[in-house]
């Protein structure tokens, strides 16, 4: 579903390369987990794969179900299915909740060739998808974010998320800022979303989201590329020895 | 002696000459209020001002008003759909007030041309300075308009919307307003026409003891326009005063507002919505005079400028002595959507009481690009999230008014306004 190919990218402000060579594949129903320390170029990569132009891809290429999405704009992207949850969800004042999420589910399906929602069927979705988050409806009537606690956002992102139907969810960092029942809550809601057709990549620095997201692949990013890929028992040994003997090896 | 007296007139100040000699005959008035408008004359004689002038500093009238046109009273104007449906219209169409309509309860209404003939409105003529050009324009040539004495205590729950419609030419309007103590209302002001014209007009509103007024000012003037408009206003005693102000048009653009919070604990929300396209040149300039204890005012001035529009802000708030306790608030906020636009704004503060809160910001911004970005990672393309910004950025200031039905109105301008200009 998703190849990334020898992706060489930089800030395009400064030229300063970020992605040094990265390659990963990750196949429809599977579940990866990419992690790494700190400034390894987590974020960046999810922000690239989502299409942010602060960075400027130099050399390789991104294919998702087999097309080079390098020339779509973002929303052209989640049009065609990919989706970031994202580590620091921006506040948008003046922007009513309701309203953004009637507006993108609706840019999306126009985009697919669907029919618009309406009001009604929209209400119902929105109210269904904030219940199994546990979300008070109330929080959805202030404008985009704004004064959402750290883990309001996240779970705001799961719910965005839960409504659009992405074929690839990408997670960066859904776990910081969540206590245990929190992150309990927004892991069942993304493994409710884990379909042969659809493909996650949760994106941590800690082991602990794992016990309740169960990824089938784990790689290691560090310094913009992938040193290392395995199974979930990768994590589990990252979680126990760190990274120095990963990077060590990778050396 | 004049600072800008002109060894040449332009084009403008000339036909502003010939207009009065051609009119004064047919203005209405006793002859006091020949004499205010011989008076406002003399001013205009004067020369129109320059930017050599602090307060036209950065609206050079004498450059900016190119041409004035003669008066067209042959063509009609026809009243325009209300802001709010269930409005009182008080139209005045090419200059001429509505000599038939019904009473509205609550409020004695009656022609500005016949207070003016009975000379009980001359007082309200004079100007407050050499440089009160608006108020000159207007004294010289005013010919009909609308007075409101709204009684003690009455609660107006149907807005009221003065229409100032024009067909072209020259059109100066006046209307006043007094609402007794107690009281509540809304007023509407509306500002528009067709082809191209000088129209000046001059609002005056008293806001007796513990009244409530939410004054809005729609300016929709086509882009052949030179609008010159003046809103002043007294607060009484815990009176509050809402002005909502939305320029949505005209080639040049002057609304002043001048504002005395004389009364006690009084307080005064002015809340501005500027959408500029094309050439247009609008320029708001406030000054407000806090001269009692304990009284309050916000002002949050938001602009959208596209094209090579300009945009000004001057907001002057002066604290008198004795106005202890005063808390002032006002941010002009600009977002520039184009390279060849411009907006300034001047904000002054001049506190002469030592016991106040006040406060000023200005800023100048494009769309937020994470902003942008976070709407489109969701599927929205460009044109539809940007268009989602620039709303959110001016509903904030809108949504501030409570009121559904006027959030609702002022909204659905704003959607045309874009569906025109966006
Ligand atoms: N837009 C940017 N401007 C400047 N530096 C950036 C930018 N984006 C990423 N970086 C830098 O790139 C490196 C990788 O950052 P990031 O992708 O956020 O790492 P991670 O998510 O793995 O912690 C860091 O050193 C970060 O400071
Ligand atoms: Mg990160």
């Amino acid at each position: 579903m998703l190849e990334i190919k020898n992706l060489h990218a930089r800030i395009a402000e400064d030229g300063t390369e970020i992605i040094r060579g990265l390659n990963l594949s990750v196949k429809a129903g599977e579940v990866a987990a990419i992690m790494g320390p700190n400034g390894s170029g987590k974020s960046t990569l999810s922000y690239i794969l989502a299409g942010r132009e602060d960075y400027e891809v130099t050399e390789g290429d991104i294919l998702f179900n087999g097309q080079s999405i390098l020339e779509m704009d973002p929303a052209e992207r989640a049009a065609t299915g990919i989706f970031l949850a994202f580590q620091y969800p921006m506040e948008i004042p003046g922007v009513a909740t309701m309203e953004f999420l009637k507006t993108a589910i609706n840019a999306q399906r126009k985009a697919r060739g669907e029919e618009e929602l309406k009001i009604p069927d929209l209400l119902k979705r929105v109210r269904s998808a904030a219940d199994e988050l546990e979300m008070d409806m109330n929080m959805l009537k202030r404008p985009l974010n704004v004064g959402f606690s750290g883990g309001e956002k996240k779970r705001a992102e799961i719910l965005q998320m839960k409504l659009l139907e992405p074929k690839l969810c990408m997670l960066d960092e859904t776990d910081s800022g969540l206590d245990i029942d929190a992150l309990k809550i927004v892991a069942d809601g993304v493994n409710a979303l884990r379909s042969p057709d659809r493909a996650v990549v949760v994106i941590t620095h800690y082991q602990r989201l794992l016990d309740y997201i169960v990824p089938d692949t784990v790689h290691v990013l560090y310094r913009g590329q992938i040193i290392k890929s395995g199974s979930k028992d990768l994590a589990l040994d990252l979680e126990k020895n760190g990274y120095a003997g990963v990077i060590g090896e990778a050396a | 002696m004049n600072l800008h007296a002109q060894t040449t007139r332009t084009a403008a100040e000339a036909a502003l000459i010939d207009s009065f000699a051609a009119r004064i005959s047919d203005l209405p008035g006793d002859a006091e209020t020949t004499v205010h408008r011989d008076d406002a004359l003399e001013l205009l004689k004067a020369g129109l001002p320059t930017r050599r002038v602090e307060a036209w500093h950065y609206t050079d009238l004498r450059r900016l008003l190119s041409t004035v046109p003669a008066y067209r009273f042959e063509s009609s104007a026809a009243q325009v759909a209300p802001l709010i449906d269930r409005a009182e219209l008080l139209p005045v169409l090419n200059g001429a007030a509505n000599t038939q309509r019904g009473g509205i309860s609550g409020v004695a209404v009656s022609r500005l041309a016949d207070r003016l003939i009975e000379g009980d409105l001359t007082s309200k003529l004079g100007v407050a300075d050499p440089y009160d050009t608006v108020a000159a324009i207007n004294a010289a040539f005013v010919s009909d308009g609308y007075c409101l004495e709204i009684e003690d205590g009455a609660q107006i729950d149907r807005p009221v919307e003065f229409q100032n419609v024009h067909a072209g030419g020259q059109v100066h309007s006046r209307f006043a307003v007094k609402a007794g103590a107690g009281s509540k209302a809304t007023i509407v002001e509306r500002q528009t026409g067709s082809e191209e014209a000088l129209v000046s007009s001059v609002s005056h509103l008293d806001v007796a003891e513990g009244a409530e007024v939410l004054w809005i000012v729609l300016q929709e003037q086509p882009d052949t326009v030179s609008h010159l408009a003046q809103f002043t206003a007294t607060l009484g005693k815990d009176a509050k005063l809402t002005l909502f102000i939305m320029n949505a048009g005209g080639k040049l653009v002057r609304q002043e507002v001048r504002v005395t919070a004389d009364g006690e604990g009084s307080s005064f929300r002015l809340r501005g919505v500027n959408l500029l396209a094309g050439e247009t040149h609008c320029d708001v300039t406030m000054v407000l005079d806090h001269l009692a204890p304990d009284t309050f005012s916000t002002e949050t001035i938001r602009n959208i400028v596209t094209g090579k529009a300009e945009g000004v802000f001057q907001g002057q708030i002066r604290v008198a002595r004795d106005a202890q306790k005063t808390d002032a608030k006002m941010a002009c906020n600009t977002l520039l959507l184009s390279d060849e636009g411009s907006f300034s704004a001047k904000p002054e503060l001049e506190i002469f009481a030592d016991d106040v809160a006040c406060g000023h910001g200005a800023t100048v911004t494009e769309i937020e690009a994470d902003h942008l970005f976070y709407l489109m990672a969701r599927g929205i393309d460009e044109k539809t999230a940007r268009g989602l910004l620039v709303k959110a950025f001016l509903a904030e200031v809108i949504e501030e008014l409570e009121d559904e039905a006027v959030i609702e109105a002022l909204e659905k301008k704003l959607d045309a306004w874009f569906v025109e200009h966006g």
